[in-house]
């Protein structure tokens, strides 16, 4: 029986029709999009229309709002330090939650370095925060807020559009870290108001190695990577062409396969929880009920330790994500984990399982036989798990 | 895979599961870094480890150590038992990743602190409180060291700039 990817919020595969549309221009072999002669502009036109597909994928105004990158890391990057330098002189505060991507949280604490200063908001036990206290934390030396929208840990969302007001309202500037979100759910970055937003192609079945960063007409922000005039000046360097065709073609089928994509992921999800709450004793659940992606879970499993259930569920033939400090490399207990409240041992048993358009009914159910049985035997081994029973 | 061959197999197959009910010695450590925690049982008869057995909450590493551990220090005398050290367990498992390398503290520790209880017992002494390892550890010299690139962090510093790893304050 082959393995099991139950682990897409570490990585997508390339949908066939991705994977065709860069072959194709592999072979097609394209030019450099800012060349002046017809080879440039063949290649240019490419470029544009790959940009019109992930605009209308977010629902941008203009595509010239779209900036490629290399991905979620580089777009987040490139919103908070371009729009902190290029806005320095209005004020040096930014507003955050204590649970950000740590592209995020290291792009701050390299501003931090810099002089300016930052406001974390802490979230409450289901893992939101409150738009009243972003509100409640903007001063009149804040440039901007950045909250995420999509937690990569718990799938829980983020009250957005509600904190992208608050934030017009007083004239700060608002990102929001969509990465995990943006063609996974729908998105309409004009209703909800944000003013940046950070997404990445493999979300939604495009090549790893890919994003985009969308800026809002009119506001002001450095590029991160300095030289040619390339991106409208935003993005400096000649493009990705293969990887953002590869980009543009997932973001039309996203588009059109939206609701059907997440009516399988949910049903899915509602299988795994329906079967892990029937099956495993002791359990909590991270993900919030509602507000959280259609195909991401993670519970933390008491008693049990994440990198030995993810060793062990490989043997049994599925790969799944964990949390648990020691899988890390951190060593330290995940900070978004501990945000929500949960202690250092029960963060240790914390499992993300996260699916996929080609996972079935048929696998979740063999998952949950396999992680019963994996469960039961590293419990055996715990001495937490005769301690609780005594 | 991050493990070798020795490791994945005493990680998958561990020996010496289980509590001895009637133990002579227990040992039970904490890992203040990750959380994980280790239980040592021994039975000593004329001054050897007549039977050992261990649980274990924790990674693949922790486990993989705890088995091997107690293979090492099973018929062991206790003088001979008080000599294995953590180098000598991931040298038995033929290395562990180095980020993992605490892991196998955990185990002698364990076992050491087992031995210490059964002495305790045999002198009459009541048993000693359980506690946990002490978290600053200066592993070379007095100065504090990054744990994971090994570049020399200011005491009390709560992140490495080389690293970009963030550190407990007792680091």
């Amino acid at each position: 029986m082959s393995f099991v990817n139950l682990d897409h919020i570490s990585a997508n595969p390339l949908l066939p029709e991705v994977r065709r549309a860069m072959i194709a221009a592999i072979e097609h072999g394209y030019h450099n999009p800012s060349s002046q002669h017809r080879l440039g502009e063949e290649a240019a036109a490419a470029l544009e229309n790959a940009r019109g597909e992930v605009a209308q994928l977010i629902h941008a105004e203009d595509p010239r709002e779209i900036v490629f990158t290399s991905g979620g890391t580089e777009s987040v990057n490139h919103a908070i330090k371009g729009v902190a330098l290029a806005n320095a002189d209005r004020g040096r505060h930014i507003v955050t939650t204590n649970i950000e991507h740590n592209a995020v949280i290291r792009s701050l604490r390299r501003l931090k370095s810099q002089g300016f200063t930052v406001t974390s908001l802490s979230v409450d036990e289901t893992g939101r925060v409150d738009p009243q206290a972003v509100a409640a934390a903007i001063t009149p030396e804040t440039i901007l807020v950045s909250v995420m929208h999509a937690n990569n840990e718990t799938g829980t969302l983020q009250p957005i559009a509600e904190i992208a007001a608050l934030c017009r309202e007083r004239r700060v500037l608002f990102h929001t870290d969509a990465v995990d979100s943006v063609g996974v759910v729908p998105f309409d970055v004009r209703e909800i108001g944000a003013d940046l937003v950070s997404f990445a192609a493999n979300a939604f079945y495009g090549p790893p190695g890919v994003g985009g960063l969308y800026v809002r007409r009119g506001v002001k922000i450095f590029p991160l990577l300095d030289g040619g005039v390339q991106e409208h000046n935003k993005r400096a360097g000649t493009e990705n062409l293969i990887g953002i065709l590869g980009m543009g073609a997932a973001a039309a089928l996203a588009r059109r396969d939206l609701p059907a994509r997440m009516a399988h992921l949910s049903r899915l999800k509602e299988q795994f929880l329906r079967g892990l709450a029937e099956s495993i004793d002791e359990v909590i659940v991270n993900t919030h009920p509602v507000h959280s992606l259609p195909h991401l879970v993670s519970a933390s499993i008491r008693y049990v330790e994440g990198e030995s259930v993810m060793l062990m569920l490989d043997d049994e033939g599925f790969g799944v994500s964990t949390r648990s400090a020691c899988a890390t490399g951190s060593l330290r207990a995940s900070h978004v984990l501990l945000s929500l409240g949960l202690s250092h041992a029960d963060a240790q048993g914390t499992i993300l399982v996260s699916f996929g358009v080609e996972n079935t009914a048929e696998e979740v159910h063999r998952f949950l036989g396999a992680l019963a049985k994996v469960v039961a035997t590293l419990r055996g081994i715990s001495p937490l798990c005769r301690k609780s029973a005594s | 895979m991050m493990y070798n061959a020795v490791v994945m197999d005493h990680f998958r197959n561990p020996r010496n599961v289980g509590v001895i009910e009637d133990a002579d010695g227990v040992g039970e450590v904490g890992n203040p870094l990750c959380g994980d925690m280790m239980t040592i049982y021994l039975k000593v008869r004329d001054g050897r480890i007549a039977d050992i057995k261990f649980q274990t909450f924790g990674c693949g590493s922790a486990i993989a150590v705890s088995s091997m551990l107690t293979e090492i220090a099973k018929g062991k005398t206790i003088e001979e038992a008080k000599r294995i050290t953590n180098r000598d367990v991931a040298e038995a498992l033929q290395g562990l990743p180095k980020n993992k390398l605490h892991c196998s503290n955990l185990g002698a520790d364990a076992l050491q602190m087992a031995i210490r209880d059964y002495e305790a017992r045999q002198a009459g002494i009541p048993r000693p409180e359980l506690k946990r390892k002490d978290e600053h550890e200066h592993s070379h010299g007095d100065k504090c060291y990054c744990p994971y690139c090994d570049v020399e962090v200011e005491e009390g510093a709560t992140f490495c700039e080389a690293c970009q790893h963030d550190l407990k304050e007792e680091h």
